[in-house]
């Protein structure tokens, strides 16, 4: 399943936070969206996956979804969203329950999407007893669960410390280089986008517009070797927002 | 290596140091302001007050006119006991306690999720909640009597009404501050608005609740004397208000002192529930 942006803006009353985006994505792509902030780069994201309507325009889904595929537009959220009074399998159970899945079925997918994410001895777990890279493996397990056709993930590793997020960047580029999973990563962070991306897309500051967008080419898993070629993309991405970026940051916020 | 250059370090200090300043531990600012739980002082200040007043009863330095020692009070309570009426009281107010408060609780979750999730219901129901819930439902007992009889209604009715408002308020108060995110991910999860509010509001509020329930389990007891004032023959709040009437305060005493009680073991059993429902908080 791919899915088609088509001119899509969008407006909070008077506010314009969008203008005109038109965006492909196609299957075992990985699109990053990043811009300076408030440009819209979230909201994108939940226009994408319905949560809410844009002012104008279209997202489309091209093909059919996947028939295993339990909730084609699944999203990962930077504050990790786990119910606190559910345990982890509790947690991955919530997104299940909806299905009318057997529960042979479900403890299944639960056991096997904990073991994909290394944790099935936490099952148990409560969230309150997990370190916040722990919790978003756990958001990224509960994901998995229902099959995606596309993740959106919204800056998923932006709340986590710098080592945990160099832990999980791995995990996710071997979890693409196994199963290949579609998705559009929001970020303000660009070597996660140079490290994750096949393509980048640059938001200009509000009212969010396409700037470039920037394709690499190297595969995901052999990104490590090419740190030089990484980083020439990382420092033309911040070329190019720099400056929209120092003007973001000197806007008022009710402007 | 390292060794040496620890000495070296040291040396320095030592040598820097009575040039100009005398070396002295940064002072400590820290600390405080985090109360801790500490065993059998509550039991002490308890037992030495009453001591207290015994002593001051027995002294003569209390006048049993203005307060009966706490032994007579006891002895009263033993009166209660031995002639089988403690039992009838106490089942008479427990009946009517239950039964108001656990309609009204009731009632005041489902009233409170509706102006919780609903704007129609919040914009006619909310102020409508304010305008009632301050006003004394011991002032409307007249018109409970006639509304309900002179029977149990008008005593179940009063503390029904006097734990509903504080219910309701305490419930739409949890739903607002249950975190939007989670039910954003609910819904991008495909979930259902009735799984939604049976998985996600309904527990995220359960906090607001059970401590709503708190003060409803107080408003109760406080009630249940008032509303006793209405013809009643049996009741903690009636044997009460009887021995007040008849300045036996010895027996006043006792009839508070089981009301507190009754309190003590109300707020014991939120806390059960609490430590068992919440157990998912730090």
């Amino acid at each position: 399943m791919d899915l088609h942006l088509e001119a899509i803006s969008h407006d909070y009353g008077d506010l314009s936070v969008l203008k005109n985006i038109s965006l492909d994505i196609h299957h075992k792509e990985i699109v990053c969206i990043v811009g300076p902030s408030g440009c819209g780069k979230s909201t994108l994201l939940r226009i994408i996956g319905g949560l809410e309507l844009p002012t104008a325009g279209n997202v489309l889904q091209l093909g059919n979804v996947p028939a295993d595929t339990l909730n084609p537009l699944t999203y990962i959220f930077q504050d990790f969203a786990l119910l606190p009074w559910r345990t982890v399998k509790g947690n991955i159970a919530l997104a299940l329950e909806e299905h009318g899945l057997s529960a042979a079925e479900m403890d299944a997918t639960i056991s096997d999407v904990l073991a994909r994410t290394k944790l099935s001895e936490f099952a148990d777990a409560l969230p309150r007893q997990l370190s916040g890279g722990m919790k978003q493996r756990v958001a990224i397990a509960r994901a998995l669960s229902v099959k995606p056709a596309i993740m959106l993930m919204d800056e998923p590793l932006s709340a986590l410390d710098s080592q945990t997020r160099e832990l999980l960047m791995d995990d996710l580029v071997d979890l693409w280089v196994r199963e290949g999973f579609t998705a559009f990563y929001v970020t303000h962070n660009l070597a996660e986008a140079v490290r994750l991306g096949h393509k980048i897309v640059v938001l200009s500051r509000r009212p969010g517009e396409i700037r470039d967008i920037v394709s690499i080419d190297i595969p995901l898993n052999e990104r490590s070797a090419f740190a030089h070629d990484l980083e020439t993309k990382q420092k033309q991405l911040w070329d190019m927002m720099r400056e929209e970026a120092l003007a973001a940051d000197q806007e008022l916020i009710d402007g | 290596m390292d060794k040496a250059a620890t000495t070296q370090t040291t040396k320095s200090i030592q040598n820097n140091a009575p040039d100009n300043f005398s070396a002295r531990p940064v002072p400590f600012r820290g600390g405080g302001f985090q109360p801790k739980p500490i065993r059998g002082v509550a039991p002490f200040v308890f037992i030495g007050l009453i001591a207290f007043w015994e002593f001051g009863s027995q002294t003569g330095f209390i006048s049993s006119l203005v307060l009966p020692a706490p032994s007579e009070a006891f002895q009263a309570f033993r009166e209660l006991i031995e002639s089988g009426m403690l039992l009838i009281h106490l089942s008479a107010s427990m009946q009517r306690l239950l039964i108001g408060w656990i309609c009204g609780t009731t009632l005041g979750i489902i009233v409170g999720l509706m102006i919780g999730l609903s704007s129609i219901a919040r914009a006619g129901l909310s102020p409508l909640v304010s305008a009632i819930f301050p006003i004394p439902k011991i002032a409307l007992l007249p018109l409970f009597i006639i509304w309900f009889g002179i029977g149990e209604g008008s005593k179940v009715a009063t503390i029904l009404f006097g734990t509903f408002f504080p219910t309701v308020i305490t419930t739409y108060g949890g739903v607002d501050n249950v975190d939007r995110n989670l039910i954003r991910m609910g819904q991008s999860f495909g979930l259902s608005w009735s799984s939604i509010v049976k998985k996600i509001i309904f527990p995220g509020a359960l906090p607001a609740i059970l401590s709503g329930c708190r003060i409803s389990g107080s408003i109760a007891i406080i009630l249940l004397v008032a509303a006793e004032m209405i013809g009643a023959e049996f009741g903690i709040g009636a044997y009460i208000l009887l021995a007040g009437s008849l300045f036996a305060t010895d027996q006043l005493i006792a009839g508070v002192a089981i009301l507190s009680t009754m309190g003590l073991c109300f707020a014991w059993l939120i806390g059960r529930a609490e430590k068992y429902f919440l157990n998912w908080r730090t």
